[in-house]
């Protein structure tokens, strides 16, 4: 099945500060006990949010200011930890259709790009300008291009990064892959009855 | 030029270059639990698809398994549903599934090395990120999220791009009382959370070779706290014999051909790598993490750092870890006291974890004020610990003796931290809220470091209680 080509993400956008945010907190392993990924998207880091509400702060997934926002801006080894495709998910169902970082995990980058989520990356001092922008500035408008490798935030262009694998992906439409692993699935038959482990030793 | 294991079992695998650029990879084992699979099997049933190779995959249940009763249904409705789903979902795609009740059912990654379906050579993939465990075996290993899950169910392959692969050596003799647990626990700190980032780790040197497949596999682990999607050993001597009389195992003449050929899959002496590492294990003693992270952490002689000691672009995390944590900065990690001492996991859940914590319980006390548990890994590892007198070694001393699981690890299940309880831990992720409560706090070490700190009621050298050599 091909899906619809993903070329440009628009928007507003919410910055997340921080380096090393792990999947458990992106969203909690109570939330996995469940057959389905309905209803993640209200979860999304839960625990963050709850802890700061306690001292009277505010996560900017709670900050109005923020409310709408498509693009999420994280800073080092986002998605670290757990390989639960429901952060990635839960920050789909929540609003989000691009993140903008410095890193990424493997795992989470990889799910991301499975259901559709792409993850552009830029050096930390950019990444912060940007924060720092938004916090500033809530509506910025800004756009992620993948075609181009371009984000554009207030009419000003930085250029971003994105394996070309995963960028070819989003732009054919074959982010979701598995009918192209069907597509020629003799060759898989084939390589099966090769290996030893399974044709016997 | 001589090739690593890596790059063998990646070309041996290789399907084909797919029009995206990456490769498509066939999976020798999937192995399936119940949480990342069933939107993986319903959409496998949207699209009319089966499983092609369904002798290639196999399910347990782990993660949300009560310890303490297996009575259905489930308290918990949620994870009854989980289950009962899994069941369906095997029967419906004759999927084989060692389910609970089965001597064979524990954490998928206790179950995979003892039921002998971790072979050298093999590609393995689970929708969990600890299956680098089966690396141990020099098997390239590694987790995936849930929309891989349903390509490895439809097609037996997932469509990945190729690791770097970093060297790491760890020279020297461990001391006793430093175990595998120390060795990854100081190789993610050297390295970071993020330093492993498209590698794979090999890991070698004298003190690797002299490690036990359990090690092996508690080093391997938690290559992925490493930032590493996969790590693994080379297989030797070590490896064949574990595996020799495992139910999937080879056996007859096709268990000498199978030797030869496994060996052959090891790296070659003269193998090319993408960077060396190198770590004297010698030097180490037992680990502690202090913070939130897994390289957050200090030998159980040391102190927890201060911010302000930190280079500046470390210090806010480190404060943010301290807060988190509720240290000022500059005490000792010995005497932080503890609430809960957890004995388990994918990490440390295996015979020989059980027989270190016994040998530093044995006799002794755990302090009034801590609860202690035990999960043994699988069922099958409960049964031998209890042959053994395990069972009887902990009870005495005060521990709970519990079902096989993940339980506290990740606390999917009824086990878990309450407000901002310490906890004393052999799993493999100190996460802020890991453990079940949204302000608990975990502190990592090995499973005789946690026997320690439960008697203790703190933390403690364990060194010794354990007296007399390794």
């Amino acid at each position: 099945m091909t899906l619809s080509a993903i070329r440009r993400v628009s928007g507003t956008a919410l910055p997340l500060r921080g380096d090393d945010v792990d999947t458990d907190r992106i969203i909690p392993a109570r939330f996995l006990v469940s057959i389905t990924f309905e209803g993640l998207g209200a979860h999304a880091f839960e625990d963050d949010r709850r802890s700061l509400s306690a001292k009277g702060e505010t996560h900017p997934f709670d900050d109005a200011r923020f409310q709408g926002a498509g693009i999420l801006l994280v800073n080092r080894n986002f998605g670290c930890g757990s390989s639960r495709e429901h952060a990635p998910q839960a920050l789909q169902r929540g609003g989000i259709k691009a993140v903008v970082g410095e890193s990424f995990s493997e795992i989470f980058f990889g799910n991301s790009v499975a259901i559709g989520l792409p993850c552009v990356t830029l050096p930390r001092e950019t990444v912060q300008e940007l924060q720092t922008l938004v916090e500033g500035a809530p509506k910025s408008a800004l756009s992620v291009d993948l075609e181009s490798e371009t984000l554009v935030a207030e009419g000003k262009a930085y250029p971003v990064s994105i394996p070309s694998n995963a960028r070819e992906a989003f732009l054919s439409g074959h982010w979701d892959g598995t009918s192209m692993l069907l597509d020629r699935f003799d060759e898989v038959e084939a390589l099966a009855k090769r290996l030893p482990y399974i044709a016997g030793f | 030029m001589g090739r690593t294991l890596f790059s063998k079992v990646w070309d041996l695998h290789t399907v084909r270059k797919l029009p995206t650029g990456q490769t498509q990879l066939f999976v020798g084992l999937h192995l399936v639990h119940e949480v990342t699979s069933p939107q993986a099997f319903e959409m496998l049933r949207a699209r009319g698809w089966k499983v092609p190779f369904p002798s290639r995959t196999v399910a347990t249940v782990d993660h949300i398994v009560p310890t303490t009763s297996l009575a259905r249904p489930f308290a918990d409705a949620e994870a009854e549903e989980m289950l009962t789903s899994l069941q369906q979902n095997c029967r419906d795609f004759g999927v084989p599934l060692h389910d609970l009740g089965s001597l064979e059912q524990g954490i998928v990654h206790v179950i995979g090395p003892e039921l002998g379906l971790t072979q050298p050579g093999m590609t393995i993939a689970c929708g969990d990120s600890h299956t680098s465990t089966h690396g141990a075996f020099g098997a390239l290993a590694f987790g995936i999220g849930t929309s891989q899950v349903r390509d490895v169910l439809a097609s037996q392959c997932l469509a990945l791009d190729p690791l770097k692969v970093r060297r790491i050596d760890v020279t020297g003799t461990l001391a006793p009382g430093v175990y595998a647990k120390d060795v990854i626990l100081g190789i993610i700190r050297k390295l970071g959370v993020k330093g492993g980032v498209g590698y794979a780790y090999e890991y070698g040197g004298e003190a690797v070779q002299r490690m036990s497949m359990e090690e092996r596999m508690t080093l391997c682990n938690m290559s992925v706290e490493g930032g590493a999607r996969a790590g693994y050993v080379n297989p030797d001597a070590t490896t064949f014999s574990y595996l020799k009389g495992c139910p999937s195992a080879p056996s007859g003449a096709a268990w000498d051909r199978a030797v030869t050929w496994w060996g052959s899959m090891a790296s070659d002496a003269d193998a090319q790598y993408d960077d060396r590492v190198t770590l004297d294990g010698g030097a180490l003693e037992p680990q502690v993490t202090w913070g939130i992270n897994p390289s957050q952490s200090v030998g159980v002689s040391g102190r927890v750092p201060k911010a302000a000691d930190a280079a500046p672009e470390a210090r806010a995390q480190i404060a943010e870890a301290l807060e988190y944590m509720g240290f000022g900065g500059g005490e000792t990690i010995s005497g932080t006291k503890i609430d809960v001492a957890f004995i388990g996991s994918c990490t440390n859940g295996r015979l020989s974890d059980l027989r270190e914590a016994s040998r530093v319980v044995k006799g002794r006390k755990v302090a009034p004020h801590v609860k202690a548990l035990v999960v043994p890994g699988s069922q099958s590892v409960r049964a031998a610990a209890e042959k053994e007198g395990l069972d009887a070694i902990f009870r005495d001393a005060g521990f709970e003796w519990r079902g096989a699981g993940c339980s506290m690890c990740l606390a999917m299940n009824p086990d878990r931290l309450e407000g901002r309880q310490v906890c004393a831990s052999s799993s493999n992720r100190n996460f802020k809220g890991r453990q079940g409560s949204p302000t608990g706090r975990t502190l990592l070490m090995s499973p005789a470091m946690v026997a320690a700190a439960a008697l203790a009621g703190e933390v403690a050298d364990v060194r010794p209680l354990l007296g007399g050599v390794r």
